[in-house]
């Protein structure tokens, strides 16, 4: 080859580099959970958000995106190190996948402050939503007490007048019990904090039979859930003791692992498969078309988080140079939740409606959710007033 | 007084599942000197075999063999392929190569049966409760799971003391270089003790499959506590590992239902939980420093 050439050769392929640097996709960094016993969550979270990106033929409100996945395993360092990676290597500025909060807790600092904007498809301890609050920061899932707070409204609805609750010692356990607390009126007769690894919930199960409680809340995600719900038939307290939870101990994966011991159980939830709108039915179609498995109130936070991003891609036409005219479009939720009703409140954590669910026999013999009645209405987060954005 | 004994026996049975992943890798460890990570994957592995066959036949008889035969071929062809290059290596050259065996059986079990987890049903007749004295009732299953440990303690006993097989694993526990001086096949020696060790990890993670979530991780998450087990029981003894076991497993048990408890005697009640679901989560480890510092090698000693 002589030289000019190679020169000719060099010109081209620089030409076609700036070239595709000009239309080059939006980064969406997504930092999840997909390996151990809680991998199904970020799975569940992933898929719902690409069958977003899949229903718009690659694009999100017109922009082409790409998505980066990663797992952090459920384990705090790797989320960073993860966000490091992606904020200084490849120059991603949207974020989005956290599963567990206390991923979130050591990850969305590094996110958020470095000029970044991060949005929560599940994660949202109470320690982001209030005087902590930051521009750069929104959930679109639910501010993590007020999951609970509508099983603590739904076990007041229901008459029960003692309550024995468990929850994970970590953030969005202590979370989980501040906010059914907040909104249960009657007697605590035991709080529990399990471990976050735990297999074995024997102990717990004998000093729950001991204290006779009315009803028993509980708070664990993912195959944590599934275990507890076993052991908890085995030792003979599903037929004694009633149970309430929030939608994340009891989801399409639990409840079909579970089966029909799973009947009669309260959950409450802001979505549920049999939703009656059209964005929701649109959502499970595309689900059971795309995917052989249960689908989870995960997939649909997934769905509505790239929802969220469409929106404000499209109003802003994919330009992150800028973070300010992004922010301000997300912030109007110009979008179709799959839950109906959607609003960002002054914190950036969601207003929604809150329902009460219910395992029964469904019509194919097999347990289902049935939605009931509505339990809170436009509910926010009890650490809105606090912030000042 | 029911509950505390209804608490002693869910540590017994806690204790008996450990015994039987702790014997297997305190043999690995104290007669061929590996450090071997993957134990923990070897009972996945025999979990996912038994909750399989379990579920596509019905039968938790079948379950059994198809769980035992599959952790112990695993168990074999980790030992043939991978371990049997390490004995000369040095500590960190295992731990890598072990390690690097957990990533790849979870990343093949994910590709295999998702990330779904999966159950085993109970076996027919062991579903229910009985009340052992008045006002203790107890799962049967969880009965079971003891009487089985126990048995499987005694079975061991009599296989190491009383057996040609277990004198050379004494041997070879005390002094590897001389067996293999005397003219004894030590490969063969250590690919039995492998087997054998990757058999009851196996049992255990059958019998886990009924009450815990048959799931990709499952094995780290009781590997941690085997390993303290070993540490405390003495490498290489399998009595220290036995007693050691059942240790753990009361202590542990009984910490996390009374320390909350006790400290609400003198606390706020959510700082008194908060701190005793952190001490508690942090005992066992308490101990082993304790330990530690009384006996360095642990309590039985293999070579005493």
């Amino acid at each position: 080859m002589n030289w000019r050439k190679l020169a000719t050769a060099s010109a081209i392929t620089l030409a076609a580099a700036s070239a595709t640097q000009a239309d080059e996709p939006v980064k969406i960094g997504m930092i999840t959970t997909l390996s151990g016993p809680a991998g199904y969550l970020g799975q569940d979270i992933r898929d719902g958000f690409q069958l977003a990106i899949d229903a718009e033929g690659g694009t999100l409100g017109g922009v082409p995106v790409t998505m980066i996945v990663e797992d952090d395993a459920l384990k705090p360092g790797n989320g960073r190190q993860i966000a490091d990676r992606l904020l200084n290597n490849e120059g991603v500025k949207l974020f989005t996948g956290i599963v567990f909060s206390n991923v979130a807790g050591a990850t969305l600092p590094d996110i958020i402050d470095n000029d970044a904007i991060y949005i929560s498809p599940n994660a949202a301890p109470s320690n982001f939503a209030g005087s902590e609050c930051h521009k750069n920061y929104f959930v679109v899932s639910w501010q993590n007490d007020s999951l609970h707070e509508s099983a603590g409204q739904n076990a007041t609805n229901l008459g029960y007048e003692t309550a024995f609750v468990l929850a994970p010692n970590y953030q969005a356990g202590k979370d989980a019990i501040g906010g059914f607390k907040r909104f249960f009126k009657g007697e605590i007769v035991g709080e529990v904090y399990t471990r976050l690894d735990q297999t074995d919930f024997a102990a717990e199960m004998a000093q729950i039979r001991d204290a006779k409680p009315a009803v028993v809340f509980q708070f664990h995600p993912g195959g944590l859930g599934i275990t507890f719900l076993r052991q908890y038939q085995q030792a003979g307290l599903l037929e004694t003791t009633p149970m309430v939870v929030a939608e994340p101990s009891m989801d399409g994966v639990i409840l079909n692992a579970v089966g029909e011991a799973a009947i009669g159980i309260n959950v409450s939830s802001h979505w549920n498969a049999d939703f009656d709108n059209e964005a929701s039915k649109k959502f499970v179609a595309a689900w059971k078309e795309a995917y052989d498995r249960p689908i989870t109130y995960y997939a649909s936070q997934g769905y509505d988080t790239a929802l969220a991003i469409a929106s404000a891609l499209k109003a802003n036409g994919g330009n992150l140079d800028d973070l300010g005219p992004f922010r301000e479009a997300l912030r109007k939720a110009d979008f179709q939740s799959v839950r109906g009703d959607f609003a960002f409140g002054p914190n950036q954590h969601p207003i929604q409606d809150w329902y009460a669910l219910k395992v029964v026999a469904g019509e194919d013999g097999k347990p289902m959710l049935k939605t009931g009645e509505r339990i809170l209405e436009d509910h926010s987060d009890a650490y809105a007033a606090e912030c000042s954005l | 007084m029911t509950l505390f004994l209804e608490q002693l026996l869910n540590g017994l049975q806690f204790g008996v599942m450990l015994f039987l992943m702790a014997a297997g890798l305190t043999l690995i460890f104290g007669i061929m000197g590996i450090i071997n990570l993957a134990h923990g994957s070897i009972y996945m592995v025999g979990a996912y075999a038994g909750a399989l066959v379990i579920t596509e036949t019905d039968s938790f008889l079948l379950g059994i063999p198809a769980a035992l035969v599959v952790a112990a071929i695993v168990g074999i062809l980790m030992e043939v392929t991978v371990i049997r290059r390490l004995y000369r290596r040095d500590h960190l050259d295992q731990v890598l190569a072990t390690f690097a065996i957990i990533l790849i059986l979870n990343q093949a079990i994910t590709i295999l049966f998702g990330r779904q987890p999966l159950f085993a049903a109970m076996p027919a007749g062991l579903g229910g409760s009985i009340e052992l004295l008045p006002g203790l009732i107890y799962p049967v299953y969880r009965l079971a799971i003891i009487v089985v440990g126990l048995s499987v303690a005694a079975g061991l006993y009599l296989l190491i003391n009383r057996t040609r097989i277990g004198m050379l694993v004494r041997a070879g526990s005390t002094n590897r270089d001389m067996v293999r001086a005397l003219g004894v096949d030590i490969r063969m020696l250590y690919t039995i003790v492998f087997g054998l060790g990757a058999l009851l990890a196996g049992l255990a993670g059958l019998m886990a499959g009924p009450i815990l979530a048959v799931q990709v991780g499952m094995g780290e998450q009781i590997l941690i506590t085997t390993f303290v087990v070993v540490v405390i029981g003495g490498v290489g003894s399998i009595k220290g590992a036995f007693y050691a076991s059942l240790i753990i497993g009361v202590v542990d048990t009984l910490l996390r239902a009374y320390l909350p408890g006790l400290l609400r005697q003198f606390m706020v009640g959510s700082e008194a939980d908060a701190l005793g679901a952190g001490v508690s989560s942090m005992g066992i480890y308490l101990l082993m420093a304790l330990v530690l510092l009384a006996r360095p090698k642990g309590l039985f000693v293999a070579d005493s």
